[in-house]
């Protein structure tokens, strides 16, 4: 089935002549089957044959790539999950579909999400929930669950989220895949439904780091559309791959925090690894991870409640009335804590706090390269999880945020699978800003020798 | 610590129309959220800056010209708008008529 290999299989092979176009179409068109139950994708791209015959010749030679219903797609329904924008069609492309469009891919539909991405499990989508198809009682985190769950399910080659704090590396934790966010302001948010401006990171979730690289190549780099994209030179971040590690400084953090009892025990034996190829790991003291939920709470719901007051019904979409519960309780929220007399209790304090994040962090990449921890601090939920409680998703992403309020790059790599659940645990890998490679570097060792990621593992035709 | 929130204050401020059964249970999530919030006043930030960016970027500016390979024909533009009238938007009435 060709559907199962990775992107880069899969232009070697089209390269090579082994495969056709019709044949890969023919085994992705078998594998939707599977979107009735896990209702991965919301739309799907007609007119994807003609776009990729179209696109043969170039790098990416015309291969399907699934897309989250945030990013803007000419002519190609994106709604975000919510019926607010249910029936709109954008004009023009966000700056990351259309550069992947350039580079050869072709959009083969738009991904479930969390509506507007305010969630960590796809159940605030209002257009249901997506389930996780390496266990469907079970949730696919969020909120780039769809695209996290297309690939795990092999209903995509790879896929594109985005993160603002967890939506790329969480899904890809709890559905086994590869989820990189690049520092803030390396990829473009033009045409990108906006959430919390100030650290919205789109980013590919691949089967391998290697597909990460590939594509992270592609939609890397300024863009005079985006005035808060960096204009800080690019790697090839193919170049980071096969790198040797040997005398890197890994620093391991989150270890400490209550809760991790069971995972723990499970995520530690994983970091031998870096000391077999010559790493040198140690744990390390960092700021109480706690706060910054606290941090981007504020943050976040602030500057939703100010990027989502646009949507009123007259250039397009519906009027408000149609915010589902989730966006509601957010833009309020936002509203508040910038109200007068509210704001230096709140906003600020929270940028405050933001500020000791980012010492703490300059601290410790004094003393590490790199630094480890978990990236959620347990196995997937189980369906329905999200209901219990109005910050589940800030408490699921709480390894996560202190590095998506600060820019960090991170990526998400399987280290661990429970074969009774069938469930992954994964591993975040963070580097100071802008060095991506050497993220990549470690992510791509600890892939190539160990034995989680599903891919690497499986017998290929 | 219970912080009363003006819920209908804010759904009004927001523009969100909410039902009276939604304000309660609003009420309640809000001081959930709010609750986790408060912990940051444990965090000592005398003489520390606030941070509203990471990348450091200032005064990103670009000329002043027309890019017109991004401009939108009149149908473009309203090709999303629930409705028009001679090609312009129609948009909510805001002034009363007397």
């Amino acid at each position: 089935m060709l559907n199962t290999l990775t992107l880069t299989e899969v232009l070697g092979k089209l390269k090579r002549k082994e495969i056709s176009h019709a044949e890969l179409f023919a085994d992705l068109q078998k594998s939707y089957a599977q979107n009735e139950k896990l209702n991965v994708f919301l739309t799907m791209n007609d007119k994807l044959a003609e776009d990729s015959e179209a696109a043969a010749t170039k790098a990416l030679m015309g291969v399907p790539l699934a897309i989250k219903d945030n990013f803007c797609t000419t002519g190609l329904r994106t709604t975000a999950s919510s019926t607010v924008l249910d029936t709109f069609i954008p004009q023009y492309d966000s700056t990351v579909t259309r550069r992947l469009k350039e580079a050869g891919a072709a959009i083969q539909g738009k991904t479930n999400m969390d509506a507007w991405a305010h969630g960590s499990s796809t159940e605030t989508s209002q257009y249901g929930r997506t389930l996780n198809p390496r266990n469907p009682e079970h949730l696919p985190g969020g909120s780039s669950g769809g695209s996290a769950a297309a690939v795990a399910a092999d209903m995509a080659i790879a896929a594109i989220g985005s993160e603002t704090a967890g939506s790329i590396r969480q899904p890809s934790a709890w559905c086994g895949t590869v989820g990189l966010k690049p520092t803030y302001g390396r990829v473009s948010r033009y045409g990108v439904v906006s959430m919390a401006s100030s650290t919205d990171s789109p980013g590919p979730i691949t089967k391998t780091v290697e597909d990460a690289a590939l594509l992270l190549n592609h939609i890397a780099g300024h863009d005079p559309y985006d005035g808060t994209s960096s204009t800080n030179p690019v790697d090839d971040y193919t170049q980071a791959l096969g790198q040797s590690i040997e005398g890197l400084k890994i620093g391991v953090i989150y270890m400490d925090i209550p809760g991790l009892a069971e995972v723990k025990s499970l995520f530690e034996p994983q970091l031998k690894v870096f000391e077999e190829l010559g790493a040198h790991v140690e744990y390390a003291q960092a700021m109480d991870p706690n706060h910054a939920i606290g941090v981007y709470t504020v943050v976040q719901r602030s500057e939703v409640s100010s990027n989502l007051a646009r949507y009123d019904g007259v250039r397009y979409g519906n009027d408000r009335s149609h915010f589902g519960d989730e966006a509601k309780r957010r833009i309020m929220l936002g509203t508040y804590t910038l109200s007068k007399g509210y704001a230096d209790k709140y906003y600020l304090l929270a940028q405050k706090v933001r500020t000791l994040f980012l010492q703490d962090f300059a601290r410790l990449f004094q003393k590490y390269d790199i630094l480890v921890s978990l990236t959620s601090p347990g196995f997937a939920k189980k369906i329905g999880a999200s209901e219990s409680s109005a910050m589940f998703g800030e408490l699921e992403d709480m390894l996560v945020e202190p590095s998506s309020i600060t820019g960090l790059p991170g990526i998400n790599v399987p280290c661990y699978h429970d074969p009774k659940t069938n469930l992954y645990l994964g591993m975040n890998i963070m580097a100071p800003m802008w060095h991506e490679s050497e993220m990549i570097s470690v992510a791509d060792a600890f892939e190539k020798h160990t034995s989680w990621n599903s891919w690497r593992n499986a017998e290929k035709q | 610590m219970k912080t009363q929130i003006p819920v209908s204050h804010i759904a009004k401020l927001a523009n969100i129309p909410i039902t009276s059964d939604e304000e309660q249970k609003l009420q309640a999530a809000f001081e959930e959220t709010l609750a986790v919030v408060e912990e940051l006043q444990a965090v000592d930030v005398t003489d520390v800056q606030p941070t509203f960016q990471v990348t450091g970027l200032e005064n990103v500016t670009r000329e002043d010209t027309i890019d017109e390979t991004r401009m939108f024909t009149q149908e473009q533009a309203l090709a999303n708008a629930r409705a028009t009238a001679d090609g312009y938007f129609v948009v909510p009435q805001i002034i009363s008529q007397d």
